[in-house]
C-alpha cells in the first residue's frame, strides 16, 4: 500500500496497519490482504463477485474489518458481500470505503451487503465513507444494505459520511422477526455540489420487534440531501424514525419519514426537523470567546458526533 | 473598570403606524469598579436584561459609550469582548444537540482541561459531576440544571467581569444557599467584578452596591447599606422603583 492508500485506510477504518482478527482489505479492485480467525471465516464467493463472511455461533467480542480503498481514477466496481452471523454471536463489523480521486474520471464503488443474523445474535456494523483528491472525477458510492434479523437478534448500524463523497445513493432494507431489534444512526455532512440520498425500508414482521432509525445531517453550500424512511409495523411492535437536519447556505434538504401500520398494536412514531443553526447558539459560544466561524464549527461537530 | 456612559437603547415600535421608537434604556450611566459585587434590580420590563446584553455586546446601544479601563469598546464584537474579559450568563441558557456539558465547560475555559477540573465546577454549582459531565446540553436537562451548568461555564472562564442575568431563576430553594456561596467564592477568589441582575433579597444582601433600574432609567444607585433599607421598607416594588411618584 502507498501513502494515499494508508491515509484512506486510516480514515475509513481507523487502521494504521493490518488489523487484528479477521479482515479483508480491498484496494483498487483486488484483495490485498485477508485473514480468517478461528471463529470467523472470510472466503471469496463462488461467483467471485465478493466475500462471504461466516461467524460461528457463540463467537464473542471479535471484530471483522473489511475496508475498501480506491486510489485509481476511473474504477467502477460492484461488490457483493454476505455476512452470516451464527446464533448468539456478538461481533463488530467495520466496513467503509475511501476513494481518492486525483483524476478526471468518476470512481465508483457500489457495495451490496447482506446480513443474516441468527437467533440472539448481535452485530455492531460501522460504515464510514470518505473521499479525497482534487481531480475533476466524481467520487461515487452507492451502498445497499439488506438485513435479515431472526428472533431476538440485534443489529446496530452506524453510518458516517463526513467528507469528500460527491454522490451517494444508499438503499437499506430490513426484515425483523419476533423480538428482534434494529438501531440505525446515520450521520451525514454534504458540501459543495454533493448529492446524497438515503432510503430505509424497515419491516417489523415479528411480535415485539423494534426499530429506531435516526439521521442527523448537515447540508452546506449547494449540496442536496434526501432522507426517506419507511417503517412498516406488521405485528405488535414499536418503531421510531427521526431526521434532524441543519441547513446552511444554498443547500436543499428533503425529509420523507413514512409510517405504515398493518396491525392494531403497532406503535410507530416519526419526527423530522430541518432548520438553520439557531442564532442564540452562535451568540452563546461567541460569549465564550469563539468567533462566529469557530462557533458554527463547534455546533456542527457536536451535532454530528 | 467597566463604565457605561449615557447608554440609550431604542427599538422600532412595530405596532405604531408611523415609524416610532420605543425607549428601552434612557441615558443610563453607571460604573463597575474592579473587584466590586454589584446587583442591578428593579421591576420586570425595566431594561435590566437589555443592559446586560449591551455589556456583553449582544445588543448595540442606540447612543452612549461603553469603556473598559478607559478604552471605548462600544463597537467591539461579542467575541472580542469575551476575549477581553467579559463573561455573560444567559437568563435562559441555550440548548445544543450533541454538545456535551464537558464540551461547553472546555470551550468556556478556552484551553484543554481535564474532565476532573471540569467536574469541580459542576460540583460547585451543586450538580453531581459524574451524572452530568457527558450529558448533552439539550432539551433533556431541566431548567434548574441548565441554569447551573450556565453558571459553571462562567466560573470556568475566570474573567475580570462576570455578568449574570437572573441566575436564581429556576433554581430550587434548597440550592439557593449554595448559589450564594458560589458568588461569594467567585468574588473573593477571582479578584474580578460581578454584576448580577436579581430580584432576590439574599443576593442583594451580599452586594457591595445596588443599582435600581426602572422604566429604562437608573432611579437609585449606592452602597447596599444605603439602598437596601429603602427597597425593603416600601410597600411594593412599584413604590420602590419610583413608579408611584411618577403617577
Amino acid at each position: 500500500m502507498d501513502a494515499i492508500q494508508r491515509e484512506l485506510l486510516l480514515q475509513v477504518a481507523g487502521l494504521h496497519e493490518i488489523p487484528e482478527g479477521a479482515y479483508n482489505i480491498r484496494a483498487n479492485g483486488a484483495s490485498v490482504g485477508r485473514a480468517s480467525s478461528a471463529n470467523i471465516e472470510i472466503v471469496t464467493r463462488e461467483d467471485q463477485k465478493g466475500l462471504e463472511v461466516r461467524v460461528k455461533a457463540g463467537t464473542k467480542h471479535e471484530s471483522v474489518h473489511i475496508p475498501v480503498i480506491m486510489s485509481q481514477s476511473g474504477l467502477d466496481e460492484v461488490v457483493y458481500n454476505d455476512f452470516y452471523i451464527g446464533e448468539g454471536a456478538d461481533v463488530t463489523i467495520i466496513a467503509g470505503c475511501g476513494i481518492h480521486n486525483g483524476g478526471d474520471l468518476s470512481t465508483r464503488h457500489n457495495g451490496i451487503h447482506r446480513f443474516f443474523l441468527e437467533k440472539g445474535a448481535h452485530v455492531k456494523y460501522v460504515e464510514k465513507h470518505y473521499g479525497s483528491g482534487d481531480g475533476k472525477g466524481e467520487r461515487v458510492m452507492n451502498p445497499v444494505t439488506e438485513i435479515s434479523l431472526d428472533e431476538d437478534s440485534f443489529m446496530e448500524m452506524d453510518t458516517v459520511q463526513i467528507k469528500g463523497v460527491d454522490s451517494t445513493n444508499r438503499k437499506n432494507t430490513a426484515h425483523l422477526k419476533a423480538g428482534a431489534k434494529l438501531v440505525v444512526m446515520e450521520r451525514l455532512l454534504t458540501h459543495g455540489n454533493q448529492h446524497a440520498e438515503s432510503y430505509f425500508d424497515v419491516q417489523l414482521d415479528g411480535e415485539d420487534s423494534s426499530a429506531n432509525v435516526v439521521s442527523r445531517s448537515v447540508a452546506r453550500d449547494n449540496s442536496y440531501q434526501l432522507f426517506a424512511s419507511n417503517i412498516v409495523g406488521n405485528n405488535r411492535c414499536t418503531g421510531h424514525t427521526e431526521c434532524d437536519a441543519i441547513i446552511m447556505e444554498d443547500a436543499k434538504i428533503r425529509a420523507v419519514p413514512e409510517l405504515s401500520a398493518n396491525h392494531v398494536d403497532a406503535a410507530l412514531i416519526h419526527e423530522a426537523a430541518i432548520g438553520k443553526i439557531a442564532g442564540e447558539q452562535i451568540i452563546k459560544l461567541m460569549t465564550l470567546g469563539l468567533t462566529e466561524a469557530e462557533a458554527e464549527e463547534q455546533i456542527i461537530s457536536g451535532f454530528l458526533k | 473598570m467597566l463604565e457605561l456612559r449615557n447608554i440609550s437603547f431604542q427599538v422600532p415600535d412595530e405596532k405604531a403606524k408611523n415609524a416610532k421608537e420605543i425607549g428601552i434604556l434612557d441615558n443610563v450611566s453607571m460604573t463597575l469598579e474592579d473587584n466590586k459585587f454589584v446587583v442591578i434590580t428593579g421591576p420586570n420590563g425595566g431594561g435590566k436584561s437589555t443592559l446586560a446584553k449591551i455589556i456583553a455586546g449582544i445588543e448595540k446601544p442606540t447612543s452612549g459609550q461603553i469603556l473598559w479601563d478607559g478604552q471605548d469598546i462600544t463597537d467591539m464584537s461579542i467575541t472580542d469582548r469575551a476575549k477581553l474579559g467579559i463573561s455573560y450568563a444567559f437568563q435562559q441558557p441555550v440548548r445544543f444537540k450533541g454538545v456535551t456539558v464537558f464540551d461547553l465547560i472546555r470551550l468556556a475555559a478556552g484551553k484543554e482541561i481535564t474532565v476532573g477540573s471540569a467536574c469541580e465546577y459542576l460540583s460547585k454549582v451543586g450538580l453531581c459531576a459524574k451524572d452530568y459531565i457527558r450529558r448533552e446540553v439539550n432539551g433533556s436537562l431541566s431548567g434548574g440544571e441548565i441554569k447551573r451548568i450556565e453558571i459553571a461555564t462562567i466560573m470556568a472562564r475566570k474573567t475580570k467581569v462576570s455578568v449574570f442575568d437572573e441566575p436564581e431563576a429556576g433554581i430550587d430553594l434548597w440550592s439557593f444557599q449554595n448559589l450564594i456561596q458560589v458568588f461569594e467564592e467567585m468574588h473573593s477568589q477571582l479578584h474580578g467584578s460581578i454584576l448580577i441582575i436579581s430580584h432576590q433579597e439574599r443576593i442583594l444582601n451580599i452586594a457591595d452596591e445596588i443599582v435600581l433600574i426602572a422604566d429604562g432609567k437608573v432611579t437609585k444607585q449606592g452602597t447596599r447599606d444605603e439602598i437596601l433599607p429603602q427597597l425593603l421598607g416600601t410597600a411594593n416594588a412599584a413604590v420602590a422603583c419610583g413608579k408611584a411618584e411618577a403617577r
